[in-house]
Parts: C-alpha cells; sequence; structure tokens
C-alpha cells in the first residue's frame, strides 16, 4: 500500500510539467554550483588586473563580466548559489530533525506534554522571526553558522505543528494499537510506525521551506549581516550589484536572476510535490 | 460578551507576549561574549571598567534588566552604545513616523490592489485575466523585495528619471511611490491569491447556493454573502503581511536612503549596540502586535461568531 502511494505520487510529479521543470532547473543549479567552479579558468577570490568591472562577454574567458575588484563574475556567482544553497539546506536539515521529532513526541503522547511542547511552539511563533535572527547574528557574530542557527531555531516550528496533527490521526489507526498491543515500546512506535508515515507531507514541507531559507539567509546577507566578504552568498552579491547598477547593471543582474530561478524552482517543485502526495486531492 | 470587553482581552492578551519578547531579547543581548566596547584596539582596563560603570553594565544582570524595565515604562530605551550623543529613545522617535507612513501606505496599496485583483481573478477563473493575474502573482511572491528594489530603482530612477533614486525630503510624495510599491508588491501577490482562493470556495459552499435559490440578485449575494466571508482568510493574513512589510522595510530603507528605524537596526546590528537593536526589536514587535490587534478586531467585526469565544 505505501509503495503503491509513492509510485502514484511519482507518475502524478512526472506528469506535472511545471515540477518536471522546476526539478531539472534545479539539477541544473546544483550541478553547475558544486562542479561548475573547477572546469572554469578562474576562482572565486582571483583577481585579474587587466579586466576590472568588464562587461559580459567583452573580455576572453569572463563569460557574464567582473566585478569591481576583478573577480569573474560567473564563478562568483556559482561560488555564492554553493554557500546559500549550503547553508539552506544545512538549516532545512535542522528544522526537519526538530521538527519532526517535537510533532511527533507531541502528537503521540498527547495531554500535558503536548500542552507544554505546543504552547513552547507558541510562543517562539508570535516573535518577530526576522528581528530575533538579527538579534541572534549580533549575539553569535555574523557567520554561516550563526545564520545556521538563527535559521534552524525558527524554521522547525511550522513542520512540528505539521506533524502533530499527522501524528495525532495517525495514534488512532489499528496498526499503531496492534503495536501496542503486541507489545512496541513508545520510542519503537514512534520510529517504526509513527515516523515512515507522515513523510509525505514532511517532504513537501521540506520542500518549500528550503527557498524560504534562502531568501532570508539572501535577506541578511544583503543587509551585510549575514555572510561576510570575502564568503560569497547571493545576498551580498545582489548587493554589491546593486551598488554599482547604474554602471554595470549585469553584476546586479546575474545574482539576482540567479536567486529568482532557484526560488521559482524550489516552489514549482514544492507545489508538485504537494499535488502529488497530498491524499485530499484525490 | 461586548465588544468593548473583547477589546480589552485582546489587549491585556498582548501585554504577555511583548514581556517575553522584552525579556529574551535582553537576556540574548547580555549573553554575548564580547561587549560593544570591544575594540581593534583593546581599551586600558581602568577605561573599560569606567565606561561599563558609566552604561550600569558591572551591576548583575537582574538589576540591570530592572532598570532596563524601568526606563521601558518610563518611555526611557537607554542611551545608545555607539552614537554617543544619542539616546535609544530619539533615534526611535525621529525614525517611527517614516518607517510608520510607509509601512501603513504599503499595507493599504496592498490591500486596494490585491484583494479586487483576487476578485476580479477568482471571477474570470481559467481565462486570461486570471491566468495574467495569476502568473503576476506568482512572481511576486517568488521575487524577494530586496531584489525588486534595486530593479525597479534602475528602471525608473537610473533609465526613465521618472522618480528619485533615493532621498527624502519632509512632505515630498515623489520620494516615497518607489519605497511604498517594492513594499506593497509582494503582499499584492500574495493577497491576490489567497483572495481568489478564498472567494472560489465560498461561492461553492450550500449557504451561496441557498441565497441564490432564494431569488437574491447576483449582486446582493456577492457584497452581502460571499464577499464578507470571502474576506476573512485575507483579515488573518494581515499579520503576517504586517511582519513582510517590517522585514522589507528594513531593505527599502536601506536601499531608497529614508531616514526610518531600518537603517538604524542594521547599523546597530554591525555596531553590536545592544540597547540600540533590543530598542528597535521591541519598537517592530509591538508595531506587529498592534496590527495583528487590529486584524483580529476587524476579525471579530467581519464574524461575529468569534466574539463569544472563550478562546480562538
Amino acid at each position: 500500500m505505501k509503495r503503491g502511494l509513492w509510485r502514484d505520487a511519482f507518475r502524478e510529479l512526472a506528469a506535472d510539467r511545471a515540477a518536471t521543470a522546476g526539478l531539472a532547473v534545479l539539477a541544473i543549479l546544483l550541478l553547475a554550483a558544486f562542479a561548475g567552479p573547477a572546469f572554469l579558468d578562474y576562482r572565486e577570490d582571483e583577481i585579474d588586473w587587466t579586466s576590472i568591472a568588464a562587461a559580459p562577454f567583452a573580455t576572453d574567458g569572463h563569460w557574464l563580466g567582473t566585478d569591481r575588484l576583478g573577480r569573474d563574475l560567473l564563478v562568483r556567482t556559482l561560488f555564492g548559489l554553493r554557500v546559500s544553497l549550503a547553508i539552506a539546506l544545512a538549516a532545512t536539515l535542522v528544522s526537519l530533525v526538530i521538527g519532526v521529532a517535537w510533532g511527533a513526541i507531541a502528537g503521540y503522547l498527547r495531554g500535558r506534554t503536548d500542552a507544554l511542547m505546543m504552547r513552547f511552539v507558541d510562543v517562539l511563533y508570535a516573535l518577530p522571526q526576522v528581528f530575533f535572527v538579527i538579534i541572534l547574528t549580533v549575539v553569535f557574530g555574523r557567520g554561516p553558522l550563526t545564520l545556521l542557527v538563527a535559521i534552524g531555531a525558527f524554521g522547525w516550528l511550522t513542520m512540528a505543528r505539521i506533524v502533530r496533527g499527522q501524528a495525532m490521526s495517525l495514534r488512532e489507526r489499528e496498526f499503531v494499537e496492534a503495536a501496542i498491543v503486541g507489545g512496541s515500546r513508545t520510542p519503537r512506535i514512534l520510529l517504526r510506525h509513527i515516523v515512515p508515515n507522515l513523510l509525505g507531507p514532511v517532504i513537501v514541507y521540506a520542500t518549500l521551506l528550503v527557498p524560504q531559507v534562502i531568501l532570508v539567509e539572501s535577506f541578511l546577507s544583503f543587509l551585510g549581516i549575514g555572510i561576510q566578504e570575502p564568503l560569497a552568498s547571493l545576498g551580498n552579491l545582489i548587493a554589491d550589484g546593486a551598488a554599482e547598477m547604474e554602471t554595470a547593471p549585469w553584476m546586479l543582474a546575474v545574482p539576482a536572476g540567479c536567486l529568482v530561478l532557484l526560488v521559482f524552482a524550489f516552489n514549482f517543485l514544492g507545489d508538485g510535490l504537494r499535488d502529488a502526495l497530498d491524499p485530499r486531492d484525490r | 460578551m461586548g465588544s468593548l470587553a473583547f477589546v480589552v482581552r485582546r489587549l491585556l492578551g498582548a501585554i504577555p507576549t511583548l514581556a517575553v519578547i522584552v525579556a529574551l531579547s535582553f537576556l540574548l543581548t547580555r549573553l554575548a561574549p564580547g561587549g560593544p566596547f570591544d575594540q581593534e584596539q583593546a581599551l586600558p582596563p581602568e577605561i573599560r571598567a569606567n565606561l561599563e560603570a558609566a552604561y550600569g553594565l558591572d551591576q548583575p544582570m537582574a538589576v540591570q534588566f530592572g532598570r532596563y524595565v524601568r526606563g521601558l515604562l518610563h518611555g526611557d530605551f537607554g542611551p545608545s552604545f555607539k552614537y554617543r550623543d544619542f539616546t535609544v529613545t530619539e533615534l526611535i522617535g525621529s525614525g517611527l513616523p517614516v518607517s510608520l507612513t510607509i509601512g501603513l501606505a504599503a499595507l493599504l496599496l496592498a490591500l486596494l490592489l490585491g484583494v479586487p485583483a483576487g476578485i476580479w481573478s477568482a471571477l474570470a477563473r481559467g481565462r486570461w485575466p486570471d491566468r495574467l493575474l495569476m502568473s503576476f502573482a506568482v512572481a511576486g511572491i517568488s521575487v524577494p523585495v530586496f531584489v525588486i528594489a534595486p530593479f525597479l530603482a534602475l528602471a525608473f530612477g537610473i533609465w526613465l528619471r521618472w522618480l528619485p533614486v533615493a532621498g527624502w525630503a519632509p512632505g515630498r510624495l515623489s520620494d516615497l511611490v518607489l519605497p511604498v510599491v517594492t513594499l506593497a508588491l509582494p503582499v499584492v501577490a500574495y493577497l491576490a491569491r489567497l483572495m481568489r482562493g478564498s472567494l472560489l470556495e465560498v461561492l461553492r459552499a450550500p449557504w451561496i447556493r441557498a441565497a441564490r435559490a432564494r431569488g437574491l440578485p447576483a449582486r446582493v449575494v456577492m457584497l452581502r454573502h460571499a464577499l464578507p466571508a470571502a474576506l476573512l482568510p485575507v483579515v488573518s493574513y494581515l499579520g503576517p503581511a504586517t511582519a513582510a512589510v517590517l522585514a522589507g522595510s528594513l531593505v527599502v530603507e536601506t536601499i531608497f536612503g529614508l531616514p526610518g528605524l531600518g537603517p538604524h537596526l542594521v547599523q546597530g546590528a554591525l555596531n553590536r549596540d545592544y540597547t540600540l537593536v533590543m530598542g528597535m526589536v521591541i519598537v517592530y514587535a509591538a508595531l506587529m502586535i498592534a496590527l495583528n490587534l487590529v486584524a483580529d478586531l476587524v476579525y471579530a467585526w467581519l464574524d461575529p461568531r468569534i466574539r463569544g469565544e472563550r478562546r480562538r
């Protein structure tokens, strides 16, 4: 029955043109970000004194031009894409682990534990998240690790709510009852029976969480309180580009285009997955 | 249950939230390793001790917190550690009117554009206005403010020269157009999608069919029955929309050079200016809570079922 669900979902996803296009774009971007720079002639921090702020295709080797320090823009954008993606995927993974564990335990145990755990989630929900992420960057200093912790600290909240709801209805099902009667202990029931059965919504929400995390990270890096030079992220590349847009609009267009493409691709894939995995629409 | 009691209860309910925000932001900033007086060159210990004494940083944490809260209740956010000539209260006083103006204008504009766009889209479901509007909406949701802002500045400020690229003079409205439009666009996109979905769902509801069956004219069914109900999710979204606009205002004020709260918060974060960052976060949080409260009240006004309930 489970195998059938996944096969159906895969077939439905393959038929969804927007979702497959999103998946293809993502595959290309991932490949370009992690393998691409190896095939290009320049390194991300290499300064080419002979071509400062060169326009795209104006000089040999710099396909998308250079920035005001003569660094190759394509290589830098791919490098920034790698940093943004790495932070987003890691922060999503953190949110996923905390959120699933928190929600599954609260939803399965119910009663006072549940009330207390979800009360905690409610309190964190009421905080203005972006501003608390900013406070956390003040506390821990600016850098990739801080961003990871600060974004992960809030990312799991919605996941926990979704998972809790699913866990609450799953615990009423016969197979869970059978496991209890059969003498399985709570941790085993959670790991073997509850968690595997709520993977569908978890995958959908995780896919939709990644672009949100990318946007928060880029937002902070754009403001100068996220990723710092000489490290690049799409956010601080866009900020650099915005500073030079009058004379060199390509410095803005290249990283901005890359970010928009990335977010679009994730959103299309997430929407497609939701349609494929959500049983309500069938 | 009178509506006054409802208002009072909601107001009282906002106090613990604000208290948690104040306590947590205080605690977090004091946890930070290193202080606002860390510089490239280490200060002589005597000077450092004097500075810390002057700002009360040598006191126990509980005393500092008590002093800070007492100050807050009197509208005193303490001194800024880096802008020595200003108190945080003064910086808030100078920035708040600007931020409020563009924030509220953006929310208003978003409602005025987003809601009708959603209604139109729902009524033209599947035809070209719907497809066009929803394509714009998807784009508006995926493109962040910090990408929209420089491109609008480039297009309308530098290439077309219709509007100033950046700057601020009190009362000069042309300075406000680009920032407000930039802030409003993502909210317009979200509202349009939300309104479309909600109206389509309401129009399928049995009580709408019942209203039609009673022979009410289509216009009355729409205006009296369908729209108020379809507006409820839109009203609930006002809270998150405010959060989005406030976060966006950090970007917009920085890019368009507006003297709002945003640049102070960003500078405060870069300088590790605790009191400034805390003050700003508390003000932003208070604004969010206030708008959530307004949203709650409007919701209760539209949906009388809420008012009698003990809890949401």
